[in-house]
């Protein structure tokens, strides 16, 4: 199982593996946003929580369509669906790689885009606490909406259809947390809702996503 | 160890193709599909190695037994030919690759990138794959497309050495591989007859 992992992300870090590819548009979003509200701190430290959040989102949603797209059209998820490993480990497997070639990046450099975005000294922990809970909660749904598109000739756009509302009540409790947190409020709650549904995907997810790819296989 | 296919129908797409399909494989012994194209060669081979369910009949043999090769060789064309065979082995749990590599002459090729090699040398790189995998019946789609004839010998050969160790092969050729042991089945006659019965739902569960 180690392999299949160590593998992912070796392609992703290799050239044409997309590695940079949502970290540079997590930035391009943040970098923008100010041209486009004008250059008032204030009002930037009120949206970027949200900016930060639909930023890392998005730049999240990017990368979906590789999940099992390369596997697909070089034979090696027919392959893989006929080695020793669970097709459900698979799909854990593959989300995760995804997480750790994509999430990671986003969490690690959130602190500096904030910096960008003028947010208040003290929101900078809770967003990256946020993003650090919520970001595995957005490749393992991806994962499912890749592993329902897998084998579509350009599914990208399905994908987003099918995966947006599905990222909707991450969304929602992960930017609560990242501006309560800048407000000085108490992040309890929307920390525990969005714990929730990071481990309530985690443990669900990977089923359904094995038995659609076993469907979309065949 | 054998390989027991009782009265196996498949389906593509939701549509039976062929059927009442059987055959018996003891260890050692090859079979080959012989047919015309869309016939359903691919589909049995699919569903024998599991990657879809058969629409009746029996394969008496568990998944775990089989290694498949489809069209497509699976290689990761940004990894060294090491490489790619090292992740199949350890997918596998398998031991060393050199076996592999020897085999199908690649060793010279090792630690060149996938992506840098020639289509013939991407089928060896996907056949050398079988070795690694050290699964008894080796259920192969057409794997000398692309092969000039020594690596078709190099192949034969790494399917009689298989075969002589107790495996299986089975697999859809058109070509001569000179493996006069291996007997040959024309599947053209278990054409499926019935017409597609609505089951609707079912094609897609």
């Amino acid at each position: 199982m180690k392999a299949l992992l160590l593998r992912d992300i070796r392609l992703a870090v290799r050239a044409g593996g997309g590695f940079g590819l949502g970290l540079a548009f997590f930035l391009i979003v943040v970098v923008l946003v100010p041209f486009g509200v004008g250059p008032d701190s204030e009002l930037l430290a009120v949206i970027a929580p949200g900016i930060l959040w639909l930023g890392a989102l998005l730049s999240c949603l990017l990368s979906l369509d590789r999940i099992f797209a390369l596997d697909w059209e070089d034979g090696s998820l027919d392959l893989l669906a006929t080695a020793p490993l669970p097709m459900e480990g698979l799909v854990s497997l593959k989300a995760m790689a995804h997480w750790l070639t994509t999430g990671v990046p986003l969490v690690l450099a959130s602190p500096l885009f904030a910096l960008l975005l003028s947010l208040p000294v003290e929101g900078y922990l809770p967003l990256v606490i946020s993003l650090a809970l919520g970001t595995p909660a957005l490749s393992v749904i991806g994962t499912f909406g890749a592993a329902l598109t897998v084998g579509l000739k350009r599914g990208g756009l399905l994908l987003s259809l099918l995966v947006l509302p599905l990222y909707v009540p991450t969304l929602i409790f992960g930017a609560e947390v990242a501006r309560r947190g800048a407000e000085g409020l108490d992040t309890g709650v929307p920390l525990a809702m969005l714990a929730g549904i990071t481990f309530g995907a985690m443990a669900l997810l990977p089923f359904a996503s094995a038995a659609v790819l076993r469907v979309n296989l065949r | 160890m054998e390989l027991n296919v009782t009265g196996l129908s498949v389906a593509r797409g939701g549509i039976p193709v062929l059927e009442g399909l059987d055959f018996t494989l003891r260890a050692g012994e090859a079979l080959i599909l012989r047919g015309p194209n869309g016939v359903g060669k691919t589909t049995v081979l699919r569903t024998v190695a599991g990657l879809q369910p058969p629409l009746a009949g029996t394969i008496g043999q568990e998944r775990d037994a089989m290694a498949y090769a489809g069209h497509a060789d699976g290689i990761k064309t940004t990894l060294t030919v090491r490489e790619n065979l090292e992740f199949w082995a350890a997918i596998f749990g398998t031991g060393g690759i050199d076996a592999a590599l020897d085999a199908f002459d690649l060793t010279g090729l090792a630690d060149r990138a996938a992506g840098g090699l020639s289509a013939g040398q991407k089928r060896r790189l996907g056949l050398a794959r079988m070795v690694v995998t050290g699964r008894p019946v080796w259920v192969l789609d057409e794997p000398t497309v692309s092969l000039d004839t020594g690596a078709v010998a190099l192949f034969a050969a790494a399917v009689r050495a298989h075969l002589a160790g107790g495996g299986m092969a089975l697999m859809a050729t058109h070509i001569d591989l000179g493996l006069t042991e291996a007997r040959v089945l024309d599947v053209a006659p278990f054409r499926a007859k019935a017409p597609a019965h609505d089951d609707f739902d079912g094609s897609f569960l």
